[in-house]
């Protein structure tokens, strides 16, 4: 890197299902104000903006030139970036670049998703596929995943109830994190008599729609440390796609997720991520996919995290603390959601995550994005440098 | 810039007003093969380190059209993101990629099918929910009303507009790659029908247009590697404005006097007119090259009339403007900032054929988005 970078202020919405009180802009310009409020900075100290939503869900074109005005940003450098489900990553990554050129003080990294708005059924479904091969078949995420978990459960021994654990253990997480959106206080019990959606994804298990925003403001070294004395060091990033084509998903050799932790876990000369890393938070659009997730980041063997939530061993406060703010299937404004979770990392790091606070200290937490065409994005924060 | 980045290849495809027989993948798969090709990388250890595309996706169809990098033309497993603005944005952040030491190449791609859609219908939904998109503005509307406020203010007469378009079809001619050449007359310009008044069907870029183009960013240890005909990005800027048409003054291009700083004292410009060779800027409409010549600060405020009768922006002149007939002979809109660049390299390396400016060695880049020119990035480069 030319610079080392921090993150030096974050923010989010209360995520809801629906919020017709704001506009979308005004939504940005919530998240905006928590992050810079955060940070103890104004619009002023910031010199560039990069943002970006899935903006075809959303059903319009261009948002950020109507939004930059909102949030007062007229006058400053920015661009727009998309990258379907990624996005948020994708946003974080292009900050991270920014910030790294030193070439700027403070960049403003903004994603966002209102989906109370439209009916994104198209963006996130068929649409988001190749419109010869997959596009053709009625795939969706519920299909994807429902695909996918069958066939886990198949290789592995996995059984409908684990998948239940799962989602009741999100849920709990979820329950300590006001800004969460679902926060069911749920049983394994409610959870398998959920309405089916496609076997064996019911409809608790898939991520819900949401309105809401996420911010943070990133700075080089010398900036960080003058505004912050938490500052939050971005240690790596690195956005991995595969595109389009979901066979490929599916040999555990070519995940994206996994070659992009390999990559980065070299390249910082981690070996055994379960006790290098105190903190994850990993984008797990279905509650079946955190088990998958586990396996690829490299905290248990292929097709055994399943054994992990029988022995009840993930948790905020146990041995996997995984996803400690509930994760995406209690909260999923989809552009939005990567930086959610680098939000949700950076908070641990700092050990500012309230009731969902991991006890002990978090030296390096890892935050994902990811995009159902099998897109993954890495960042890796670190405490202190 | 304490660091330089370099272009080590550039492509672009002949533009057209529909390429049917294309998909939007396949469309994407002769530049960066092209590019590919020239340079020898690959998408391996040690070849393309990161894949920048600028797209929308209302204007190509499937959502996350970009993905098709990844199985068409097989860029798997590695760094790839997108932006939704200008192509010539992709080549800011592809610089900015290399800038960081985060990658030591980038490949960027723009591609747009614009018979695929309806123009009107997507920039209408790019003006705000609230606001203007309810009494129907869309981005030609937009252009009516700044097009009328700049020459109202200024004094700009209509011929002086229909000359950007006579010098653009005639630049073009000289071109291959471009859509419409021929030899319009002011006379043929003037007469041609009211599009949004004061602008004329003649001076809108025509519709539609589909095509695309590919350029390959190295580190400049990477660069001197690759090629000896190196071309350096010296400076770089870009500015968001107002989107409320009524916030700002149409008749002045603020945002792109500011990003034309940003990318000028990078690049230690201090008279662009004298210092540079050529430029290519992005105007959608006539009055545009007027006043983003302004802007660039090719002149002052208000002089852009002035600048086209004084036949300094002709090729020959002192800053030949759009020698390859810019967006007026036929660019879709997202790929136009990007392909500015594109012939910006091809000048400045010696290899622009019929349409070369002798001698080039510095030449500025102009992409625009958003509604009567919201977001500006100046791009200026060197060889």
């Amino acid at each position: 890197m030319a610079e080392r970078i921090a993150i030096v202020g974050v923010g989010q919405t209360h995520h809801k299902s629906k919020r017709p009180d704001v506009t979308t802009a005004e939504l940005c310009a919530e998240a905006v104000e928590d992050a810079l409020e955060d940070a103890q900075m104004t619009m002023k100290e910031i010199d560039n903006i990069v943002m970006g939503s899935f903006e075809v869900a959303d059903g319009y074109y261009s948002p950020d030139k109507w939004i930059i005005p909102e949030i007062g940003a007229v006058g400053k450098s920015g661009f727009e970036l998309q990258n379907v489900g990624t996005t948020g990553g994708v946003v974080a990554a292009a900050s991270f670049n920014i910030a790294a050129t030193g070439l700027f003080d403070a960049v403003l990294c903004l994603a966002w998703q209102k989906m109370d708005e439209a009916a994104g059924a198209f963006g996130r479904g068929g649409g988001g596929a190749n419109e010869y091969w997959t596009g053709q078949f009625p795939m969706s995420p519920i299909t994807n995943f429902a695909r996918r978990t069958y066939a886990y459960m198949d290789r592995s021994g996995c059984t409908e109830e684990h998948i239940a654990m799962v989602r009741v253990k999100q849920d709990q997480c979820a329950m300590k994190n006001e800004y969460a959106q679902l926060r069911l206080g749920l049983t394994l019990e409610k959870v398998m008599n959920d309405v089916l959606l496609a076997w064996p994804i019911r409809r608790l298990h898939m991520c819900p729609t949401t309105a809401g925003a996420a911010a943070c403001i990133v700075c080089p070294e010398a900036k960080a440390k003058k505004v912050t004395n938490k500052p939050v060091w971005v240690e790596d990033w690195l956005t991995c796609h595969q595109g389009g084509a979901l066979t490929m998903a599916e040999d555990p050799t070519s995940s994206t997720l996994r070659y992009a932790c390999d990559v980065v876990y070299k390249r910082h000369g981690i070996t055994d991520p379960k006790k290098e890393i105190q903190a994850w938070e990993v984008y797990e659009p279905a509650s079946p996919a955190e088990l998958r997730w586990i396996e690829e980041v490299g905290i248990c063997e292929d097709y055994t995290a399943w054994k992990l939530f029988e022995q009840n061993k993930v948790g905020i406060d146990k041995e996997i603390p995984f996803n400690p703010s509930g994760g995406v299937t209690a909260t999923n404004p989809i552009g939005a959601t990567p930086v959610v979770r680098l939000v949700e990392a950076a908070l641990q790091v700092r050990g500012d995550a309230g009731e969902h606070q991991i006890p002990g200290n978090i030296e390096r937490a890892l935050a994902t994005g990811y995009g159902g065409q099998g897109e993954n994005v890495i960042m890796l924060l670190r405490k202190s440098l | 810039m304490a660091r330089r980045v370099g272009i080590v290849a550039v492509a672009q495809t002949k533009f057209e007003e529909r390429k049917s027989t294309l998909h939007t993948g396949e469309l994407m798969y002769d530049v960066t093969r092209d590019v590919m090709g020239q340079t020898g990388l690959e998408f391996k250890e040690g070849g393309i380190d990161s894949t920048v595309a600028a797209s929308y996706d209302l204007l190509s169809g499937p959502a996350g059209a970009y993905m098709f990098l990844g199985y068409v033309v097989g860029a798997y497993q590695r760094e790839d993101e997108r932006v939704l603005e200008d192509g010539s944005t992709a080549v800011y952040y592809g610089a900015m990629q290399i800038l960081s030491d985060h990658c030591d190449t980038v490949l960027l791609v723009a591609y747009t099918k614009e018979s695929a859609v309806d123009k009107n219908m997507y920039e209408w939904v790019g003006m705000d929910q609230i606001y203007q998109r309810r009494v129907g503005l869309d981005f030609v509307s937009a252009a009516g009303l700044q097009a009328m406020r700049y020459t109202t203010k200024y004094g700009i007469t209509p011929e002086q507009c229909a000359k950007v378009v006579v010098k653009s079809r005639k630049n073009a001619g000289n071109n291959p790659f471009a859509m419409c050449c021929d030899n319009l007359t002011v006379d043929d310009v003037l007469r041609s029908a009211m599009l949004c008044d004061p602008i004329r069907v003649q001076e809108a870029k025509p519709v539609p247009v589909d095509g695309a183009c590919a350029i390959i960013l190295a580190s400049e240890e990477k660069a001197k590697k690759i090629t000896d005909k190196p071309v350096w990005i010296t400076g770089i800027g870009t500015c968001y404005d107002h989107h409320e048409l009524g916030w700002r003054d149409l008749a002045d291009c603020d945002a792109l006097t500011t990003a034309a700083q940003r990318a000028y004292k990078m690049a230690k410009i201090t008279n662009p007119l004298k210092e540079l060779d050529l430029a290519e800027v992005s105007e959608q409409y006539s009055y545009q090259e007027l006043l983003w010549s302004e802007g660039l600060g090719f002149c002052s405020k208000g002089e852009g009339g002035k600048l086209i009768d004084s036949g300094k922006t002709e090729m020959g002149g002192e800053l030949p403007t759009n020698p390859s007939g810019g967006m007026l002979s036929g660019i879709p809109v997202c790929v136009a900032g990007m392909q500015r660049v594109v012939e910006c390299v091809l000048q400045l390396r010696g290899e622009a054929g019929a349409r070369q400016v002798s001698g080039a060695k510095k030449a500025v880049a102009h992409g625009v988005d958003g509604p009567a020119g919201q977001l500006h990035c100046v791009i200026t480069l060197e060889n």
